[in-house]
Parts: structure tokens; C-alpha cells; sequence
């Protein structure tokens, strides 16, 4: 057993590829079979992740989910800072600036009217709940934008891991909720051509959520929701830990 | 050669990460400052310069990487401390449903205003 673990930490990385793999293989099969596709995979394989980095915890007793057994170390490394910016970074590619331009200046409004919105709306839940550091203010905010805002804002601000992980939920809340609500109530708010979809796409932000919901309401409409929620991530990690973070400063 | 690309994409994820920090230093935030943000601008600048656009093979090594992004998000939630999280559960769950809700709201506003000439 010494052996295999110390086998498995000079391999940690690859061990990572296998575990994230399975974890995936396992929540498309759930999403496939069990949720009859209404929910995205992507989404069930991070609720899964979180669930497992809670057993983790409760078992272990350290602050690092699953990273904390020695065999499975590696997910430390790649679900670490560096290949967390260096994937989301990879996530810009493909976008045209013509398409941007073409998306009008409503499709491009809808970025930051969409940042700023859940931000507010996150911020003011995060006061309520009795939150007085600013910084962690900021991250619930960043974590009401998507589930990569809140930790990018928060790792940024150095705040604690537990709000940290508050972010994420948030953010996974939202993008779960998104998927599933949207083909509910795609025809109430006339979600049913290009224009409103690259609106809807910028205020939600949530790329997951939004092509996944799209996908369930009409598949025609995933690239416009795409497209402007592309940039809601960058934009919510360039507005979040500096702008709207001196905001909240200023005004608590 | 699929290299191209993966390094244009590290040499911009670099840059971007390193102009964030010094600009959290001249903010005086012990911070990176929309590092990040600052990366993808520069990876769409880049990847769009008229007359240089990356070739087929280049691009494969962004692409790659642009998929891998929800498995390391996945591995990124595998390691989180979230038995701490649980406790303060109702919060994330509440901030997460206004905000939908609220973006909801606003879908149909914003649609009309791009209806108008």
C-alpha cells in the first residue's frame, strides 16, 4: 500500500485524469439515464465532485477535499490555480471580435448589465446572512455571476477556503437552476430567437447553465447564448476582485 | 503543429496573470487583479490579428485545453472544503436562485430595447 501511494504520487497527475474521467463517465451516465438528459452531465459531475470533496473532508478532517488522500493527491494539482486559469483562458478561443460586434450593443450590454445584476443581488444575499469582511462579500457576489467568478475573485482576495466553496455552490446553484428552469420558462419571457438568446446569454452568464438550458429549449439557439456567455466569465473575473471589490469596500 | 497553439495560449494565460498582479500591486491589493480577464482579451486579440490566423493543427492545442475546462473545474470541486460550506448551505442557495431569478426578469427588457432602431 506504501508503494502504490507513493506510486500514485509521483504519478499524481495522470491519476487525477482517470478519477475526473470516471467522475464524468458516471454523471453523463446519471444525466443520460436517471435524469433523462434534463440536467447537463457537466453540472451532475460537479455536484458529484462536491459531494465527494465533502465525504473527503468529513473522513480526512483536512481542508482539501479529496486531495487530502495521499493516492488521489494529483486532483490538487489539476483542479489547482494553474490549470484552472490556464483552461478558462483556452475558454476565449473561437470567439470572433466580427460575431462580438454583430451581437449589437444590447447582446454586448447584457455582459456587464448580467455581471453587475448578480453581483448586486449575491452581495446583498451575502449581507443578509450577517457577512461583514468585504472581501467575503465579494466572493458570494462573484459567486452569484458563475461558479469560476467566485473562487478566481476569491482566491484573488485570499479569502477562506469555506467561503470559498459558498461561491462555487452559489454558482453551481445557479447553473443547475438555469438548465433546468430554462426550457420552463423560455416561452414567458420570449427566449425564442437570436436576439433575446444572446441577451439571455449575457445575463446569465453561466455558460454551462446557458448552453445547457439552451439545448433543452431549442439547439438552434446554443451558439447566441454561447457567445455572449463566453465573455461573462472573463468579464466577471476582470470586474469582480477589482472594481466591484473597492465598491463594496468603500461602501461597508 | 498543435505546440503553437498550446504555448500562444500559456504565454497568454502568463502575461495576462503576471499584468493582473501588477496591477493588484498598483491598486494596493495584495491581489490579482482580473488577471485572467486580461489573458482571454489577449488570446482573442491575438487569435484574430487579420491575415494571421492560427492554422488547424495550432488551433487543436487551444481547443484541447477549451475542453478540458469543465473536467478541471471538476477537479478543482473534488478538492474544496465543503463540509465547511454546508453549514452556511442556505446562503449559497438562496444567492444562487435570486440571481437567476432577477436575470429571468430582465431577459424580456433587454430584448425589446434591441427591437428598437
Amino acid at each position: 500500500m506504501e508503494r502504490l501511494e507513493k506510486f500514485a504520487g509521483d504519478n499524481g497527475l495522470l491519476v487525477a485524469f482517470v478519477f475526473v474521467g470516471l467522475v464524468m463517465a458516471l454523471a453523463f451516465f446519471l444525466s443520460r439515464h436517471v435524469g433523462r438528459g434534463r440536467v447537463h452531465g457537466s453540472a451532475i459531475a460537479i455536484a458529484l465532485a462536491l459531494v465527494l470533496a465533502g465525504v473527503a473532508g468529513a473522513d480526512t478532517g483536512g481542508k482539501n477535499g479529496v486531495a487530502d488522500y495521499p493516492l488521489l493527491a494529483g486532483i490538487g494539482v489539476l483542479g489547482g490555480n494553474m490549470f484552472r486559469d490556464f483552461a478558462i483562458v483556452a475558454t476565449a478561443f473561437g470567439v470572433r471580435l466580427s460575431d462580438l460586434r454583430a451581437a449589437g450593443l444590447v447582446g454586448a450590454l447584457s455582459i456587464p448589465i448580467g455581471v453587475a445584476l448578480s453581483f448586486l443581488v449575491g452581495a446583498l444575499v451575502a449581507l443578509g446572512f450577517g457577512l461583514t469582511d468585504p472581501a467575503e462579500i465579494t466572493t458570494i457576489g462573484a459567486g452569484a455571476a458563475t461558479y469560476i467568478v467566485g473562487p478566481v475573485t476569491g482566491a484573488s482576495l485570499g479569502v477562506s477556503s469555506r467561503i470559498i466553496s459558498l461561491s462555487i455552490a452559489a454558482g453551481l446553484v445557479k447553473a443547475v437552476l438555469v438548465m433546468v428552469a430554462t426550457p420552463l420558462v423560455a416561452r414567458r419571457i420570449g427566449l425564442d430567437n437570436p436576439v433575446s438568446a444572446m441577451v439571455y446569454g449575457g445575463l446569465m452568464g453561466t455558460t454551462s447553465g446557458v448552453t445547457g438550458g439552451l439545448a433543452a429549449t431549442d439547439p438552434k439557439l446554443v451558439p447566441y447564448g454561447a457567445m455572449t456567455s463566453t465573455f461573462y466569465t472573463g468579464l466577471g473575473c476582470l470586474l469582480c476582485p477589482s472594481v466591484f471589490y473597492l465598491v463594496v469596500k468603500a461602501l461597508v | 503543429m498543435p505546440i503553437l497553439g498550446v504555448a500562444l495560449l500559456a504565454a497568454c494565460t502568463l502575461v495576462g496573470l503576471f499584468a493582473g498582479d501588477l496591477l493588484g500591486a498598483a491598486l494596493g491589493l495584495e491581489a490579482n487583479v482580473g488577471g485572467v480577464g486580461i489573458a482571454m482579451l489577449l488570446l482573442i486579440l491575438l487569435s484574430n490579428l487579420p491575415g494571421r490566423r492560427l492554422g488547424p493543427d495550432s488551433a487543436a492545442g487551444v481547443s484541447f485545453w477549451s475542453l478540458m475546462y469543465i473536467p478541471i473545474i471538476v477537479a478543482m470541486a473534488a478538492k474544496q472544503n465543503v463540509l465547511a460550506a454546508v453549514s452556511g448551505g442556505v446562503m449559497a442557495a438562496v444567492a444562487g436562485t435570486l440571481a437567476v431569478l432577477a436575470a429571468f426578469a430582465l431577459v424580456p427588457v433587454l430584448s425589446r430595447w434591441s427591437r428598437r432602431p
